[in-house]
């Protein structure tokens, strides 16, 4: 098994890429596509920043016409950054870099693990020579099909306004452009250390996105699909967002669980099912999350440093017990509550002021989660105030929200199960308490529209999509809030909409495994052998396990040794006829097998073959070991023969042969020499009694 | 190595159904149901036939509950909460949420209407459903290390699904109620192709044959229409979940393409709640109706309205849907009372009514006054002959498909299911069963023997082996033009290795050469070989000056030899090779060394010219084809 790490991603909304060599097959993890990247854009110009656009636009216009403007471009490097540093042209959207240097049609299967991992897909499906079968679970493939329009859609204001394009390599590609970009632009464009330019590609088309989905196999939670005969592939919940899931793959020679990031008790997605991966062979870690949230480290040493050195001591069940509670304790899941009452307080308070509410989260959980809080806190503060969700592909995704409990954590469930609604949002659609809009422009919108408001809207990066529009318009205001995700540079985030009067709210959600509670989780889970990323080698410290591991880092392949022989399994019928002959040296029978093999379903199986082949062509013994030749003449002696030895010297004195005369009933020789017996004999019979007594000594099947 | 099979219930009869399967050690409980004909304890399925101890927890692995009629869950929270089961227990995802409805219902019928002691409380209701683990389709669930079982879609009502458990290479499926057409509302039953040794299948239809479902839902519809146009009410019983949504969604659409105005009524808050779950569970319905979900669910009905019992009595036509389906009770009943008397009323009666309820009695009476109620019945009455169940044809589509070894019927009338049972033994050449209640059945399963294999053995098994066999069909033919050879190319991937079994270690099987390997020994070879005179009668004497035949003239004679061997051993690939002849393992050649070892047998000293020595020498597998050529060229001096 060989697994190569493609890419490390960069949190929730650019999850790691890797690609694993298994039982012949290759196996891609993840398609993602970095959307931070987009910051380096200018978002599309409205009325009101129009100015500073087209004092921009028509310089870049120009610019070829002269030195001077070129030594005016130079002055811009090291001017501070400001709006109009930002890339004035439609966006190009940066891809795995490194999924480019693999030869497409060599990928058997593509894992999707999330909804963001999906958003690259038609970038690569788009390809002619793309054959793989993509698996994802249904509601991932759904809410991803969702993202990747509202993406397309979202994109189409850039189009129009830029216009079609020309060639290519846009202007702001070429290498005498990119050099002229201040130092924070360029390192994006080209990686902190400047090495990774490329994988930019022009957006895919709604086409793209449709002929992408058709190649989309879903499946079901923990449906077993069995890719070749050989792969059985599995999906369980990762808990990380609706939909999302870790992988179980199982060959005839190893099982491997794929554990992306995931989260033990979700607010709003089914809660990672880690039981499921337990007892596989080796686990591929790729929870980068904890790298992400720095603050946590120094708590989590401490206690890893407590509870991972005694692997070995607990027995099992001590363990299991106690994994499981500490993995289970609903701490996170109270944290999260918490902070989403933060923001629920926060709102309300700027509300009083008259200010509005903008939410740019593209987590579908958090924004159901939210729109719960809403529900309640606007309600027990005796509030009117509308909630707006404006994306094109709004309604959808929440009339599919709501017809798949099966993907829902606990909480809700059980409202299914208690015969209330799952979601208040039904509710306060009906009553005219929240909207759904697809655009910002829409009639409807423009009709009921009314602030104070509360407006969850896309795009997270701030650079597509209403938000836009919407900070533009409330940027200036003190009173208004911007609810945005740490992780994101604000700082250029905000650029084009400074300066900002509003206030900004940055918050983080649980969006992977704690370093200490994967200690336990490893615990638990017992395999042979685990694969961890290199940055996480500091925080994993020295572990006295039970398994092996090494770490892995980007674009390194790492070769995973199999566990274990392929399971074959051998039918009845075959097994029945097996003739079984004891070794005389060792203690150990053989017999020698012949049948058909078959895979089924990931297991070799070994079935009798045909018929009329076994009994025509009967397989001659196979002798081996050395003949004792006194056992020899013992047992041609019992046969009624009358035999003697004779050595044979070669000329310089050396053994060269050893001979059995027979006499009697009728003459014959049996001529040993090492590895090689040959029997002379003019009777058939006697030849044939020989032979046999010299099975008799000899080792065959 | 057999499956246990004992039958609690639906056995040769339909209600309670109950089957308790033990595979390899693993005991399964498929459904918990109870029967609505019976009040006494022939209600529940007999438990104490599953442990004497009533140790319930301990002696079963799981429990499995296909759907949420009562007949095949009503029993379970009297078994978890009053018999103590306190281990794990699947169904699907919209059973889980639709039981408790159907049970809580029940409940209330029993103590509320009927006044019976209550065999379980809300209480237990809800405790029980606690216990459940929900599934979703087709996903694979390790109930233990070796128990694995996974749901298929059965359509017969939302959330229905045939289950499939296997324990180490025994598999079974037990199939609950099944619909193998779709319907208005719900899919056909889908399943994979699966290796089973065993398939427990309904037979409620067990010799009928449906035709088209559209010459029935417009029989109804017109029914339906012709009552409420001359202003009479229609009244259909039904269960609140299903049958209910499927008819609704018929009306409701045809009352849109007629634009009809008549009321169409809900009985009580439970199926209006149940349409709640309908419209959350969509997923679970037919693809057509699925789709509609980001536009219109198709269960958010247009024309419906919650019935009031005010409205029993008032004026006008109307539709009203009400519980129970069988009128054996409840609401359905009161309203069949106030509006029997009426001719211009209609009654719809569903397809299967259990005896001893009003529905049977109506069913089973030709002409409806002479019912004993306490009022006269004068009322219309439509038979809805469109069920959720299979008919016989597909429960032979089904059983073909999975061609499984074994069937057993359950949950049908005994008659029917004898024609059935020799169908399928005749058509399918499958054995099959019918236990009554309480018989137990032992059914062999199949078994592999779990060994090892090494990576060179299976390489060498799925490497290509290709064969190129020229067969030469006809010999020369008189013009002498070669005919072309037929090449024909087999690639027989037979796969041979070594067992080999040692003490304390799993089998293994390895090819050969990794087997001497592995023992560090040397193959040994075991070769016979005999030398031999043949005195050839010479035919140009004069020549013959030399002690031995002159080269030209051995090679002559080899030819002439292999000639020979060709025309008597044609099944044989004879290789003239100039110095000496092979076939197979089996080399001829002449022998010039007077002291050939293997010149054994009467050595003459006379030398004759017209005497020449063969040495032959083979491998032990040739033997029988060796002393065939002996012969064979020992004959040569008779033949010439």
């Amino acid at each position: 098994m060989e697994f190569t790490c493609l890419s490390e991603g960069k949190g929730y909304y650019f999850p790691p890429c890797h690609i694993l060599d298994i039982c012949g097959f290759r196996v891609l993890f993840d398609c993602p596509m970095d959307l931070s990247s987009l910051a380096i854009f200018s978002p599309v110009p409205t009325s009101s920043n129009s100015i500073a656009y087209n004092r921009k636009f028509s310089c870049s216009s120009e610019k070829y016409a002269g030195l001077e403007l070129n030594e005016d471009k130079r002055l811009k490097i090291d001017k501070p950054l400001d709006a109009n540093s930002l890339i004035g042209a439609e966006p190009h959207y940066r891809t795995v870099k490194n999924l480019l240097l693999w030869n497409v049609s060599f990928i058997d299967v593509v894992l999707i693990s999330s909804p963001m991992g999906m958003l690259g897909l038609p970038f690569l499906t788009r390809n002619k020579d793309f054959s793989a079968k993509v698996y994802a679970t249904e509601a991932t493939a759904r809410i991803g099909q969702l993202m990747m329009e509202d993406l397309v859609s979202m994109h189409k204001e850039y189009r129009q306004f830029y216009g079609a394009e020309e060639s290519d390599a846009p202007q702001w590609m070429k290498w005498d452009e990119l050099e002229l970009l201040p130092l924070e632009l360029r390192q994006i464009v080209f990686g902190a250390d400047g090495t990774e330019f490329g994988g930019w590609m022009p957006l895919y088309s709604a086409a793209d996105v449709k002929a992408c989905m058709l190649k989309v196999e879903c499946l079901k939670y923990a449906e077993e699909a069995c890719y070749g005969g050989t792969l059985i592939i599995q999906a369980f919940s990762s808990g990380l967002e609706i939909g999302s899931c870790n992988w179980g793959i199982s060959g005839p020679k190893a099982s491997i669980s794929y554990i992306s990031s995931s989260v033990f008790s979700s607010a709003a997605a089914m809660s990672f099912n880690y039981q499921a991966l337990q007892r596989s062979d080796v686990i591929l870690y790729s929870d980068f999350s904890s790298c992400n949230g720095l603050d946590k480290f120094d708590n989590d040493d401490n206690c890893s440093g407590a509870a991972g050195n005694n692997y070995s001591n607990l027995s099992s069940d001590d363990v299991n017990s106690e994994g499981h509670d500490t993995l289970l304790n609903d701490e996170e899941y109270l944290e999260e509550m918490e902070k989403l009452n933060f923001i629920c307080s926060c709102s309300v308070d700027c509300i009083k002021a008259g200010g509005s509410v903008l939410i740019p989260i593209a987590r579908i959980g958090i924004t159901l989660q939210l729109l719960e809080r809403f529900a309640v806190n606007l309600a027990s503060e005796n509030m009117r105030v509308p909630i707006f969700l404006i994306s094109s592909v709004a309604e959808e995704l929440i009339a599919f929200t709501n017809i798949i409990p099966e993907w829902l954590c606990e909480q809700w469930q059980d409202r299914l199960y208690s015969g209330q609604p799952l979601f208040s949002h039904v509710e306060m659609l009906k009553d005219g308490r929240l909207y759904l809009f697809p655009a910002i422009h829409s009639l409807k919108l423009l009709k009921t529209w009314q602030e104070p408001c509360i407006v969850f809207c896309p795009h997270w990066s701030l650079r597509l999509g209403p938000v836009v529009h919407l900070l533009l318009r409330w940027s200036a205001d003190q009173n208004s809030l911007l609810v945005m995700e740490e992780g994101l540079d604000a700082n250029l985030a905000l650029l084009p909409f400074k300066p900002m009067a509003m206030k900004v709210l940055q918050c983080s959600f649980v969006s992977g495994i704690q370093m200490q509670k994967s200690h336990h989780l490893l615990k638990i889970l017992q395999p042979r052998h685990v694969l961890f990323p290199e940055i996480l080698r500091q925080h994993i410290g020295p572990l006295e396990t039970v398994f092996s591991f090494n770490y892995y880092s980007e674009n390194k392949m790492v070769h995973i040794p199999y566990m274990k022989d392929s399971e074959l399994d051998i039918t009845v019928e075959l097994a029945c006829q097996l003739q079984y002959t004891t070794l005389k040296q060792q203690d150990m029978n053989i017999s020698r097998l012949k049948g058909e093999l078959m895979i089924e379903h990931g297991r070799y199986r070994l079935h009798l073959g045909n018929d009329e082949q076994v009994s025509s062509h009967p397989r001659p013994l196979v002798h081996f070991g050395r003949i004792d030749l006194n056992n020899l003449l013992t047992a041609l002696q019992k046969l009624d023969m009358n035999a003697t030895l004779e050595e044979v010297t070669g000329a310089a004195g050396s053994h060269k042969a050893s001979r059995i005369h027979v006499s009697e009933p009728s003459k014959a020789m049996i001529e040993v020499i090492e590895a090689q017996t040959v029997i002379s004999a003019a009777d058939e019979n006697i030849a044939s009694v020989i032979s046999q007594a010299i099975s008799g000594v000899l080792d065959c099947i | 190595m057999v499956i246990e099979c004992l039958v609690l219930g639906a056995g040769q009869e339909v209600g309670k159904s109950c089957v308790v399967v033990t595979i390899n050690g693993k005991r399964i409980m498929f459904d918990c149901g109870m029967h609505m004909g019976y009040l006494d304890h022939r209600r529940y399925p007999d438990f104490s036939l599953i442990s004497k101890s009533h140790d319930f927890t301990r002696s079963l692995s799981c429990i499995i509950i296909t759907h949420f009629h009562l007949d095949h869950i009503g029993a379970l929270p009297y078994f978890t909460q009053v018999c103590g089961y306190n281990g794990p227990i699947y169904m699907t995802y919209p059973t889980k949420a639709l039981a408790p409805l159907m049970l809580e219902d029940y409940r209330k019928v029993m103590v509320d209407r009927r006044g019976e002691e209550e065999q379980f409380s809300s209480e237990h209701i809800v405790e029980c459903m606690k216990k459940v683990t929900a599934v979703d389709l087709k996903q694979t669930i390790q109930v233990d290390e070796d128990l694995q079982i996974r749901a298929y879609y059965a359509g017969h009502v939302l959330g229905a699904a045939m289950f499939y458990a296997k324990v180490g290479d025994a598999a079974i499926v037990y199939t609950g109620d099944y619909n193998m057409t779709p319907d208005r509302h719900l899919g056909a039953a889908q399943i994979d192709r699966l290796q089973l040794d065993l398939v427990i299948t309904e037979s409620t239809y067990a010799t009928t044959y449906r035709d088209s479902k559209y010459v029935r839902e417009r029989e109804f519809l017109k029914a339906v229409h012709k009552c409420v146009a001359s202003g009479g009410k229609v009244l259909i019983p039904t269960f609140a979940l299903g049958r209910a949504q499927e008819l609704c969604m018929l009306l409701d659409d045809y009352w849109e393409r007629m634009n009809l105005k008549v009321p169409i009524y809900f009985s009580a808050g439970l199926t209006i709640q149940a349409n709640m779950y309908y419209k959350v569970l969509i997923n679970w319905t037919s693809q057509k109706v699925k789709d509609t979900y980001a536009t219109r669910n198709a269960f958010d009905f247009k024309n419906v309205l919650s019935f009031d019992r005010s409205l029993i009595n008032a004026p006008g036509a109307c539709v009203l849907f009400a519980t129970p389906g069988m009128i054996s009770g409840g609401f359905s009943l009161e309203v069949f009372k106030q509006w029997a008397p009426c001719e211009k009323n209609l009654v719809t009666l569903p397809g299967y009514c259990v005896a001893g309820t009003v529905g049977h009695k109506l069913m089973s009476a030709k002409i409806p006054t002479q019912i004993r109620l306490d009022e006269d019945v004068q009322i219309n009455i439509h038979q809805l002959s469109f069920s959720p169940h299979t008919d016989a044809k597909g429960i032979m589509d089904l059983v073909k498909f999975l061609s499984p070894k074994h069937v057993i019927l359950v949950h049908g009338e005994k008659p029917k299911m004898v024609t059935l049972k020799e169908k399928i033994q005749s058509e399918l050449g499958i054995q099959c069963y019918l236990p009554a209640n309480s018989e137990s059945l032992c059914i062999p399963t199949t078994h592999h023997i779990k060994a090892g294999a090494s990576d060179a053995f299976v390489r060498s098994c799925l490497s290509p082996n290709f064969k190129f066999l020229k067969t030469n069909s006809a010999e020369l033919d008189d013009s002498h033009k070669r005919t072309m050879p037929l090449l024909q190319v087999y690639d027989d991937r037979v796969s041979e290795g070594i067992l080999t079994l040692q003490k304390n270690q799993s089998p293994k099987v390895v090819n050969q050469n990794e087997f001497m390997e592995a023992l560090g020994v040397e193959k040994h070879e075991v070769k016979l070989a005999h030398c031999f005179r043949v005195y050839i009668p010479d035919s140009e004497s004069g020549d013959a000056s030399d002690c031995l035949p002159s080269t030209s003239r051995k090679g002559s004679l080899l030819h002439l030899i292999s000639e020979k061997l060709c025309r008597e051993l044609p099944d044989f690939d004879v290789q003239d090779c100039q110095e000496h002849i092979q076939i197979q393992s089996v080399v001829v050649s002449f022998c010039s060394n007077e002291k050939c070892p293997h010149r054994t047998g009467v050595s003459l000293q006379s030398v004759d010219k017209k005497e020449v020595h063969f040495c032959c020498s083979w491998s032990v597998a040739d033997d029988a084809l060796a002393w065939r050529i002996v012969a064979s060229i020992k004959n040569l001096e008779l033949d010439t």
